[in-house]
This record gives C-alpha cells, sequence and structure tokens, in this order.
C-alpha cells in the first residue's frame, strides 16, 4: 500500500528526466597495466577490455578481438573515480555573486528544492574534475539548512543542460546537516534554529510533518481505492455517481522526505562530531529511514565500528580540519579508522573544486598514515574509498564503482601509482569512450565561459 | 596577561620559558641522509649534516662530533624546514570562532572616523602564542617557520598591517625584525571590494600623501592615517617590504608601478594570473608568493589561473614562493602537496622545494638565516620518509635551531586515544 503510493505520487517518472547518452566508442583492450579494480583486488600486467560502453574482462593476455589496443605498459588503471560530496554547478567558478545556487538560506527545512535546478553545466570545474579521472559526482545543496534538498548524482560528461549529465536511475540524494551551520545561519537571524537543541526539534518535526502527509496520501489511495470498487457496484445496480475523492495537495518538503523514509532517496547527513552522529542514528531509526553516509565526520573514527555495524559510510576529508569547533578533532588516521572493521565503509569526498581534482592524492594521504598506523591497506584496498564505496553510498554500486565485468566502462589510466603527487590521469574513459586525453588537449576549452576569454582559460 | 593569574602562577610560567630559551642546544650529527641542500650544491647522496649550537656547521661526507647526538639517516631525504607559506599560525585557533581569532585588523570606521581610514601601525605579532596547538601539528609535518599575517576581513580597509616571519618551535621570541613585513589588498579579492579598484588605489595613494605629507598639507588633509600610521607607512615607503594580495595581470602592472613610484618593495601574493607578466617582474626583480593550487577562475581577476603558473613563472626567472590560500593556516602542512603539483605540472622538482624553504627566506629579508643547508644556517631540518613533495611520505624527525621537535601533537593523542583494537 505504501509502496503503491509512493511509487505513485513521489518516484512517479522523474519530471525532469536524465536525457543522457552514452558516446558511441570502439571496443578497447588496455593492455599490460597494473589494475586495482575496486573490489580490492589488484592485477599486475593485466588487460582490460571495453565493448559497447561495459566492461567485458580484466586479466592476463586478453584477445583484442578487433579491439583499439592501448598500450598501458608501466601505467596503473582503476575506475573511474566518483566524488559524493560536491557543489560544481551550483557553487560555481568564478564564484560571484550570480553563482550562489547552492543554499537555500531562507527557511531551514527546504527539503523542496533540487540541486539540479541550480546546477551551472558551464561550470569549468567539470572539465578540471574531469583531467583528475573523476566520472561521476552528486552535487548537494550546502548545509546552511537543517534539510538542505535533493542531491543529484551526475556523469562528468560536460553537456549544454543538466539533464544530459544526469545519472540514469541513480537515486536522488537528502542533503541534511548537523551542528554549528544550520543554528549559525539561522541564530544569526533570530530564528530557529539556534541550539543544536533547535536542530534535532527541526528535524524531527520536519519528518513528523512527512508521517502525517503520508497518512493522509495512504487515507486518499484508500478512498479512491473504494471508490473504485463502490463505483463498479454503483454503475451494476445503476446509481448516481458518488464524488470523486480528492487527493490532498502536494507538498513538495514533505514528499522528498516520505521518500527518504520509503528508501527511494539515499540520506546524506552533514555531521562533523561523534556525539551528533549518534543522535542523527536514532533519529532515523526515530522516523524510519536510513542514513547512507556521514559527510565530514572529522571525528567518525570514535565511532568507527558502530558506523560499520549499521552500514553507514563516512566520507571524509583526508586532512581538513580546524576552521570551526566540530572540526576540531581531526586526525590523519580517520578515513584508515573508518574504513577498518569488518563492513566498514570509508570514503573520499571533497566538497571542494580543488580536492575533486585530486581525490587520489587525498586518498594516499590518509592510507600511508593508516599503514603508519599498524593498519594493512595496500592501493587495491585505499582505491575503493573514492571507487566502490563511494557507489556504494550513491545506490550505483550495481552500475560504476568497479571494473567487474557488464559494469560501465567508466575507466582512468594513470601514468604511474595513483597514489602519487606526480600521477596524473593520462585517459579518462567514461561508457567505454575516451572524454579525456592528456596527450590530446582539447583546443578550446569544454566550457563556454572560458571561451575566447584573453587569457585562454588556461588551467 | 589573564588579570586572575596569580603572581606565583606567573613566576612558574616566565620561569618556564626561561629556561627553554636558555638550554643549550646539544650538537647533532646527522648521518648518512640524501641532503636536499637547496644551494648551488644541490642534492648530496649519503652526506652528514654536523649542527653546533644551533647552527649548521659542516656538510659533507664522514663528519664526526665527539659528544653529539648522532641521528643515522639511512639515505632519507633531509630537507631544510618548511616554510608554511602566509599564514595566522599562533594568532587564530579556530577561524569561526571570534574569541580565538586574533588576525584581524580593528574594524574600520571605529578609529578616527573615515570609513576608507587604514591602520598600518597594526602589528599582529604582538598576538602571537607560540603554544598554539595549530602550531603543533603543522610543525609535526615539517613546517619550521611562516609568516604570521594579518588577516584581511570583508569591509576592511586597503592596508591591513604588519606581519613577521616567526619560528615555530615555541619560543617567545619568535620573529625576526628583517622580516617585518606590511600587507595591503587589491582587486576583487580584496576586504575593500566593496569599492572598485579604482578607489583602492586611489585611498592608497591618499595614504602615502599622509605618510609623506608636503609642506601645504594641513590637518584636515589627514583623513585616512593616525599619527602612527604615518609613521609605519612612510617607513615601508622608505624601502620596506610591502605585500600586495593581488591576481590580475593588469593590477600587478599597477602595483609594481605604484612601488617604484613610492620607493617600496613590492611582494605580490596571489598571482593567479602573473605568469602574464611573467617577464616585466622577472625584469624588476619582484617575487611572487602563489598557490600551485589555482587553477579555476575563481573570480573574474583569475580566468587566466594556470596549474602551470609555477613554472612559467619559474621559467622566466621570476622568484617564486608558495603559500596555500584555502585554510593556509591549519593546513599550511599542505604546501608540500602543492609544491608536488607544481612539480607535476612542470616546475623543476628542486624549484619546488626552493619554493618552501630558500625562495620564502630570501624573499623575506632571512636568506642568509633559513632555508638552506650550509654552514652557517639555523639548523631548521627535516627528516623524512621519502620525497618530500610526495603525498605519500611524512615527516620523521623535525628539528628547530638543532633541537628536536615533539612528534607527537593534539592529533597524533587524539589517535592514540582511538586507535582501532587489533583484531
Amino acid at each position: 500500500m505504501l509502496a503503491a503510493w509512493v511509487m505513485s505520487a513521489v518516484a512517479a517518472p522523474d519530471p525532469y528526466p536524465s536525457t543522457y547518452q552514452p558516446l558511441a566508442a570502439a571496443p578497447t583492450l588496455i593492455r599490460n597495466a597494473t589494475v586495482l579494480d575496486g573490489t580490492g583486488r589488484r592485477f599486475d600486467g593485466a588487460d582490460v577490455l571495453m565493448r559497447d560502453g561495459r566492461i567485458v574482462a580484466v586479466g592476463p593476455d586478453l584477445a583484442a578481438d578487433g579491439a583499439t589496443v592501448v598500450d598501458a605498459q608501466g601505467r596503473w588503471v582503476t575506475p573511474g573515480l566518483i566524488d559524493v560530496h560536491s557543489h560544481l554547478g551550483v557553487y560555481a567558478s568564478p564564484s560571484v555573486d550570480a553563482h550562489q545556487d547552492g543554499n537555500e538560506m531562507t527557511d531551514p527545512v527546504t527539503s523542496g528544492v533540487w540541486a539540479e535546478h541550480g546546477v551551472w553545466p558551464q561550470d569549468p570545474g567539470f572539465q578540471t574534475a574531469l583531467a583528475g579521472g573523476v566520472t561521476t559526482l552528486q552535487v548537494l545543496p550546502g548545509s546552511a539548512n537543517l534539510i538542505g534538498g535533493r542531491g543529484v548524482t551526475l556523469r562528468n560528461r560536460p553537456a549544454t543542460t543538466m539533464q544530459a549529465m544526469k545519472f540514469p536511475g541513480a537515486p536522488h540524494g537528502l542533503k541534511m546537516a548537523c551542528g554549528e551551520n544550520p543554528k549559525r545561519v539561522y541564530g544569526g537571524m533570530g530564528r530557529a534554529p539556534s541550539t543544536r537543541m533547535g536542530n534535532v526539534a527541526g528535524y524531527r518535526q520536519a519528518f513528523a510533518d512527512a508521517q502525517d502527509y503520508r497518512r493522509q496520501n495512504e487515507k486518499y489511495q484508500q478512498e479512491l481505492a473504494d471508490y473504485e470498487s463502490d463505483q463498479s457496484d454503483r454503475r451494476r445496480k445503476g446509481d448516481d455517481a458518488k464524488q470523486v475523492p480528492v487527493p490532498p495537495k502536494r507538498d513538495l518538503r514533505l514528499e522528498t522526505l516520505v521518500a527518504a523514509m520509503a528508501g527511494e532517496i539515499q540520506v546524506h547527513v552533514h555531521c562533523y562530531r561523534a556525539d551528533e552522529m549518534a543522535i542523527m542514528l536514532d533519529l532515523a531509526r526515530e522516523f524510519g529511514f536510513k542514513v547512507a553516509a556521514f559527510h565530514h565526520g572529522v571525528e567518525a573514527y570514535k565511532i568507527a565500528d558502530r558506523l560499520a555495524a549499521e552500514g553507514v559510510c563516512g566520507a571524509l576529508w583526508a586532512d581538513w580540519w580546524g576552521f570551526k569547533l566540530e572540526a576540531y578533532d581531526a586526525i590523519w588516521e580517520n578515513l584508515a579508522f573508518v574504513d577498518a572493521p569488518d563492513k566498514g565503509c570509508a570514503i573520499v569526498h571533497s566538497d571542494s573544486e580543488e580536492g575533486i581534482q585530486r581525490l587520489n592524492q587525498e586518498a594516499a594521504k590518509a592510507m600511508v598514515r593508516g599503514q603508519r598506523a599498524g593498519l594493512d591497506i595496500p592501493p587495491e584496498r585505499a582505491i575503493r574509498w573514492v571507487t566502490s564505496n563511494a557507489a556504494r553510498s550513491l545506490a550505483i554500486d550495481g552500475q560504476v564503482g568497479t571494473l567487474e565485468p557488464g559494469k560501465m566502462a567508466d575507466v582512468v589510466m594513470w601514468d604511474r601509482d595513483p597514489f602519487s603527487v606526480y600521477a596524473h590521469a593520462e585517459r579518462v574513459y567514461v561508457d567505454g569512450a575516451l572524454v579525456y586525453d592528456r596527450a590530446a588537449p582539447a583546443a578550446a576549452p569544454a566550457s563556454d565561459f572560458l571561451l575566447g576569454q584573453p587569457a585562454g582559460g588556461a588551467q | 596577561m589573564n588579570r586572575l593569574m596569580t603572581r606565583r602562577a606567573l613566576a612558574l610560567v616566565l620561569g618556564t620559558v626561561a629556561l627553554a630559551s636558555t638550554a643549550a642546544p646539544q650538537d647533532l650529527l646527522i648521518r648518512n641522509a640524501t641532503v636536499h641542500t637547496v644551494t648551488d650544491r644541490g642534492t648530496l647522496e649519503r652526506a652528514d649534516v654536523l649542527v653546533r649550537s644551533g647552527r649548521i656547521a659542516a656538510v659533507g661526507t664522514g663528519l664526526a662530533a665527539s659528544g653529539a647526538t648522532v641521528v643515522e639517516a639511512n639515505g632519507r631525504p633531509l630537507t631544510p624546514g618548511l616554510f608554511g607559506g602566509i599564514t595566522g599560525l599562533g594568532v587564530v585557533e579556530i577561524t569561526l570562532e571570534q574569541s580565538t581569532v586574533d588576525y584581524a585588523p580593528p574594524p574600520v570606521g571605529e578609529g578616527h572616523g573615515s570609513a576608507a581610514e587604514s591602520r598600518p601601525e597594526f602589528d599582529v605579532t604582538l598576538a602571537f602564542n607560540p603554544e598554539s596547538a595549530v602550531i603543533g601539528v603543522n610543525r609535526a609535518d615539517g613546517v619550521t617557520s611562516a609568516m604570521v599575517a594579518p588577516g584581511a576581513q570583508p569591509g576592511a580597509a586597503v592596508v591591513s598591517g604588519q606581519g613577521a616571519v616567526a619560528r615555530l618551535d615555541g619560543r617567545a621570541d619568535a620573529f625576526a625584525a628583517p622580516s617585518r613585513t606590511l600587507f595591503a589588498d587589491l582587486g576583487v579579492g580584496a576586504p575593500a571590494a566593496g569599492v572598485g579598484r579604482a578607489a583602492q588605489f586611489m585611498l592608497l595613494e591618499q595614504a602615502v600623501r599622509e605618510a609623506k605629507p608636503t609642506a601645504s598639507m594641513r590637518d584636515g588633509d589627514f583623513r585616512l592615517l593616525t599619527p602612527a600610521g604615518r609613521e609605519v607607512l612612510a617607513r615601508y615607503l622608505n624601502g620596506g617590504r610591502i605585500a600586495f594580495g593581488v591576481d590580475r595581470a593588469s593590477d600587478i602592472r599597477q602595483v609594481l608601478a605604484f612601488a617604484q613610484r613610492h620607493g617600496a618593495r613590492p611582494v605580490i601574493v596571489g598571482g593567479a594570473q602573473a605568469w602574464q607578466v611573467a617577464g616585466l617582474l622577472a625584469q624588476v626583480k619582484v617575487p611572487v608568493f602563489l598557490d600551485p593550487l589555482v587553477n579555476l577562475p575563481g573570480s573574474f581577476d583569475q580566468l587566466g589561473a594556470s596549474l602551470e603558473n609555477a613554472a612559467r613563472l619559474h621559467r622566466a626567472g621570476v622568484r617564486i614562493a608558495f603559500t596555500y590560500f584555502n585554510d593556509g593556516t591549519h593546513n599550511a602542512r599542505k604546501l608540500r602537496q602543492a609544491a608536488g603539483v607544481a612539480v607535476a605540472n612542470g616546475l623543476p622538482w628542486e624549484a619546488g622545494l626552493a619554493a618552501i624553504t630558500a625562495n620564502p627566506a630570501e624573499i623575506f629579508g632571512l636568506g642568509a638565516e633559513q632555508g638552506r643547508i650550509a654552514p652557517g644556517y639555523v639548523a631548521d631540518l627535516v627528516l623524512w620518509s621519502g620525497d618530500p613533495l610526495e603525498v605519500t611520505t611524512v615527516a620523521e624527525q623535525v628539528w628547530i635551531d638543532g633541537r628536536p621537535q615533539p612528534t607527537r601533537s593534539r592529533q597524533t593523542e587524539l589517535r592514540d586515544r582511538y586507535r582501532p583494537r587489533a583484531p
């Protein structure tokens, strides 16, 4: 019953549907590389075969069978990188007043807004992220609000419209925020929330309203069903028609929260402190939703076992800290400690147009600190932090994040071990098509914005 | 000083400080290192560095010293201590907690009247706290000195005040006099961006007139500067060093012309488009502090931002040093990664290391003192687990004035408290 209503009213065909089209791609065989496949395996001297936009096989001595062969001697190959926390397009470069589209800072609960409606596809940051090997990214609203709105998962194929980048079939994200930001923004306006108490009351009231909205819609569905069966009775008997039940007015804010409670939207919570994450986990239980990932989670290492046990990912930085009190307890080993427990899910995220260009380096810094703390984290394990674990938190792990056969052929060929400051993505494939080639820089910048600028949009 | 502190507590604190600063540094011999001297000698394989009384006494092979602490480097790289860039180290603990932020000049309009007033006499070094946990975290990662600069506030004046280079070993007298620098910000990134850049230059010129008044000027003509400010600015205009925060090529040209007109030695800070005027900068020997990670047009002043900025400036003969703009205080330690990125984009490796060691020391007047491994230089040294510009490398031991610095910080304490139990 509930599922039926959710299907009809909330997950109704996406009104802003993806028009993404994979590029036509000839079959490609990357030959003789060190391959980190994203599942935790490493292959030395292995080949990667892509055909029809999909991974066909990874292994030694694959038959080319007519495929274009790319010599990868001395090179490393990984899945395309995935950033679960980006504001590209909603806080686009240049960072002028007109580009402040990431925080609808007019109400603490704006679950009705969608990041995709603020994405400017001409943000030059998409192209620089692609040069860093990022093939999929989630663009989220900012953290000014308790519930900031829906995030969108994009294929990083710069395009003229947002819809042409939208990851087909990927669920929306829901951005929530703990702690200092919402209470600073609204407390500063002299309205709720101005405390962490107010924050939690704000989430609870919003979800309580959503529960009520869900009941109203269930009731309507029941009335409609009764009416319809009644109608056939009356028709048989020749009675007058009864009045058609009227559906409740749509509430875009509450629709989003109902969908989150139904598990159709992935919930991503900006939260720094361990104690606040624990409160958010209780909140999720109170209202029957699941937290996909805590973002920033500077103190996630303090509750690593609990996060692992509850199947919640930590989307984290390697080294950001100290810009506010809730970010004071950072340690280098945060990612490694969150990764350590059985079923631990550590993700390197950027939240930055700079960081997204070098997720591999951020992972490298965290990997080595974990190693030095005595944890066994080889590169084939750490690469999961920017590939398969990220895909899992976005619920797109069936399609991307590893080089398993059948997955979308999002592939990066690095000129050396990617866990190096000197590494460059040499070739980036999306759906098996070469979309970035360091050896053949495009004659013109991908972004219209940089076109014809006197300085040449150098990057 | 805290009014609540008892006389006894005060005596204890002062006693401790005195003890720390007068303890004789132990002589030190680091053996068998890959020594990156950042001098003409370049990199010396399997070399020894001898430290006496806090200074480097000798660099060579087969050195011996009786009574010195011997550290076996096993071929690991040894570099000069890193320069953390232009930071708020010691003057900010938590950026968004105003009670812990001491780098901001007084708000404009609250002094003697004009909203355009500047306070060149503002001296951020007076607020320096050598015990800041932020310093400890960065020092454990190889940062041994940094420029402590006034922080420009939105809506503040063009001239934000003075800073200087601090040594980061907890000493009370952390600042070197020759490094004192006046800071000014121009362009769209400037705190005075509320007024356009023509007005910013106008205000700057007016401040100069007040600092170097003509006989015909009367009391009412002094509207921007206090008497102390006039004195300070006059000093900097008499061959002093002024760091101009500026990105756009045309603004850099204006800054160079301004400095030439008024007798100041400029340093460009930011310089996203500096590569476009590289020839001119080289010709007038003006150095650039840049962030190698800036490659997007964050503003209309940065349309030409490029990962190759550092490489192009270096190739043209401009002296470059690095600073990290996205929280270069808490993450001053990230500078060596930024240097690595510059190297990955065309800068010679040696130039990348120089940009976070010898070059910033040179730019701030300390080039004969720090930033190199050579006899006579202070023994600020870092022994690394590998290539110091590499992200998988960590600092294994840090020395300042030849004294080993703590490898522990607030962050390592937290790490050890929450370290996962062995499975």
